[in-house]
């Protein structure tokens, strides 16, 4: 059998070797650098560290606390993701059968990926605060209802939401596109078989689109697990008493913050373990269902 | 606005001078933050106008947390800043590496004598080797107060503010029969609550006299009267006299204190000028944090933040960055930053030489002086010197979040500040761990 490969050349070496260097400097570097420090106990001015084997990580591991933020960060990444490619897809699925006004319509949904995730934050304060957001109507009708500062579930469902409200942007455009490669001779036949939109969507769209929803799922999990700081830190800072505390933020307060570099390191080694799991099961047992044509 | 076209406009003759004359610039990052840290950026011009020599380059870096997470990461890349402002909770770690240059030490190899005795004991204590020698200069100092409402405290008949806690106890009791609904706006503040309370009460927060004789140390607060005040605080908001106030809750204790809601909250005495600034619509002054009765009140200390010269600078940097510092440590420079913000002066000659002019007997710095009360009501002793732990703002967070889960009625306050000081302790022992074979200087 006949090969197509290139020849090597100087010129693609050249061209690539900026990219390769960027994910070097940025990526495997600073990934070698935190592995070297999870197994130490690095002091932060510099001026040497002490080898501890796997003292760091049986100490995270070990703590009843640090279960509870992969809990919390297993509950966040899950409900965003469902949430926001829920609600992109209807989005996406209503401005494909351009109805009335699907231009701006189209153009007001991408904005909110432009906006950065700190500021998501603070423009979720002012709905969620009990105080004087949007939600201190409910507190108007039964006061102390709604309170960000006592109670748990309500603290999650609010960053859960914030997290959501930024993802479905993204996920809004590459739906989109999908449902718009889809051959409009397929709907048109399909239209003129008697499939009305619903039975067209379950039937041939949905079945079209999961290349997308795939990509989707793995880009939104991971996405949710590691950019969710900005969000946390305006919303809830963590609070009340961790329930918001989830891994990325917890990497956070305790490395930069609280000038432990190796406890987060060791967490920062845990975490990037967890998202690798979690893409190896979705390639390994949601890929399968996937059809490309 | 007229300020930041003043900075504006010094900046530009700052930088109009630099192109004329060779001057030997160096590097200073501050961590304060809006009006606060245009004052610092107003020192810099100040000093920039005040000679020709050298040249502060003052860079904001949007917090305390910040200014010193920056700097570590410019450290470790070798172009960090001369001089950093740094807050309490965040120096044992520079402490022990050593990476400094005592500010003692710089200004006497450039030249400078200042008359280090002159500080207060209990600002020059928490900033200073065991031999007294001083690592850092003190820059922004405050110290907690509490700020209370007058009209309110008139109307249920109080005329003295409290200076006991039975007292205030009962003060919100009158406050709850005049109508009054909220006495206190309660925020959770481990410096408040627990760090300035054990100093004002002589108690420890930690064995090794807090820390200062060596890394071996365990957390003690579970065992000391801070539970009992705790309790008495939880106490208090179940039956109706405090209210938790705080941002995630929707309205911190000062908008709530502000806003007349609540008669009484604690601060440091920094936002005394904030206060004044947003103008509240009632008499309102400050007292000196309480204590239970049958204890005897010892000296709070100073919280803020204090200025460090870090090692590996030029010889001529140096230089420049100890004029600064002997710029700032005139008499002038203390009026011009304790005029333009709530903190208290540093220096015996400072205090004296505002007193002298009167300082104190004006709006809107009448009281403000009681903060200096609070600091020097006796000699720092081995428990009310400081507070010097590794891995401090963990313990802090520690404190925060179980007292918080307390108070939401998660778990018995004793069992909150148990788990508290038992993972604060492993902090310690990390931290020993870290550092193993040093010893604070």
């Amino acid at each position: 059998m006949r090969r197509a490969c290139f020849k090597f050349s100087w010129i693609a070496a050249a061209l690539l070797a900026p990219q390769l260097l960027i994910i070097f400097i940025f990526f495997y570097w600073p990934s070698a650098q935190a592995l070297y420090w999870a197994f130490t106990l690095e002091q932060p001015w510099g001026g040497g560290n002490t080898w501890v084997g796997f003292d760091n990580f049986t100490k995270v591991l070990s703590d009843p606390y640090y279960w509870g933020s992969v809990r919390v960060s297993v509950i966040y990444a899950l409900a965003t993701t469902v949430i926001a490619m829920g609600m992109a897809l209807t989005l996406a699925i209503f401005v494909d059968r351009q109805l009335a006004g699907y231009r701006a319509y189209r153009v007001g949904i991408i904005w909110p990926y432009a906006v950065a995730a700190p500021a998501v934050g603070l423009a979720f304060q002012f709905v969620f605060n009990p105080g004087a957001g949007i939600f201190s109507y409910i507190n108007t009708i039964a006061p102390g209802w709604w309170d960000l500062s006592k109670y748990p579930w309500q603290a999650v469902t609010a960053i859960v939401i914030a997290g959501a409200w930024k993802q479905v942007a993204y996920s809004f455009i590459f739906f989109l596109a999908a449902l718009q490669s889809i051959p409009r001779s397929l709907t048109e036949a399909a239209a003129m078989d008697g499939a009305r939109p619903l039975r067209r969507m379950v039937d041939m769209q949905l079945p079209l689109l999961t290349p997308t929803f795939f990509f989707l799922l793995v880009i939104n999990i991971t996405d949710s697990f590691t950019d969710s700081f900005g969000i946390v830190d305006t919303l809830t800072g963590g609070g009340p008493f961790r329930a918001t505390d989830l891994m990325v933020y917890k990497i956070y307060a305790d490395g930069f913050r609280g000038f432990d570099y190796s406890g987060a390191a060791a967490q920062s080694i845990i975490l990037m373990l967890l998202v690798m799991a979690l893409t190896f099961v979705q390639f390994r047992y949601v890929e399968r269902r996937v059809h490309y044509t | 606005m007229t300020f930041k076209l003043a900075t504006t406009a010094m900046v530009l003759l700052a930088t109009a001078g630099a192109a004329s004359a060779e001057k030997v610039k160096f590097e200073y990052w501050y961590g304060l933050t809006g009006d606060l840290g245009a004052v610092v950026a107003e020192t810099c011009n100040r000093f920039n106008a005040s000679q020709d020599q050298y040249e502060a380059v003052c860079v904001g870096q949007d917090g305390y947390d910040k200014a010193v997470q920056n700097t570590i990461a410019a450290f470790r890349a070798g172009k960090h800043p001369t001089l950093v402002q740094s807050f309490d909770a965040g120096t044992a770690d520079l402490m022990l590496s050593g990476e400094f240059y005592p500010v003692k030490k710089l200004m006497e190899d450039a030249g400078y004598s200042i008359d280090w005795a002159n500080y207060f004991p209990g600002i020059a204590n928490y900033y200073s080797a065991s031999n007294g020698d001083f690592f850092s200069m003190p820059f922004n100092s405050s110290t907690p107060v509490y700020y209370y409402n007058k009209d309110q405290f008139a109307k249920a008949g109080i005329t003295e503010a409290p200076l006991t806690w039975e007292g205030m106890e009962a003060a919100f009791k009158a406050l709850k029969a005049s109508g009054q609904d909220c006495g206190y706006a309660y925020a959770p503040s481990t410096w408040v609550d627990l760090e300035q309370f054990s100093m004002a009460h002589n108690v420890p927060v930690a064995s090794n006299n807090n820390g200062y004789d060596g890394l071996d140390s365990e957390l003690l607060f579970n065992t000391t009267l801070h539970v009992k005040h705790m309790e008495n605080i939880q106490r208090w908001i179940n039956e109706g006299y405090a209210m938790l106030r705080t941002q995630a809750a929707g309205k911190t204790a000062r908008d709530s204190f502000v806003e007349g809601e609540c008669s009484v909250f604690f601060s440091s005495i920094a936002d005394h000028n904030t206060i004044h600034k947003l103008t509240p619509a009632f008499a309102w002054d400050v007292q000196m944090i309480p204590v239970y009765e049958g204890t005897e009140r010892h000296n709070t200390v100073v919280g803020g933040a204090s200025l460090w010269v870090l090692s590996g600078k030029s010889e001529d940097e140096y230089k420049a960055a100890a004029a600064y510092l002997a710029f700032l440590a005139t008499p002038e420079s203390e009026e011009f930053w304790v005029s333009n913000t709530g903190y208290i002066p540093v220096t015996k000659t400072g205090y004296d030489a505002l007193l002298a002019k009167g300082f104190y007997n004006n709006q809107p710095y009448v009281n403000r002086d009681i903060a200096l009360k609070s600091l020097t009501y006796t000699e720092p002793g081995p428990l009310t010197r400081g507070i010097r732990l590794g891995g401090f703002i963990q313990i802090r967070a520690e404190w925060q979040a179980e007292v918080e889960a307390a108070l939401a009625g998660q778990k018995t306050m004793q069992e909150a500040l148990d788990t508290a000081v038992a993972r604060g302790n492993d902090q310690l022992a990390r931290f020993a761990k870290t550092y193993a074979g040093k010893t604070f200087p």
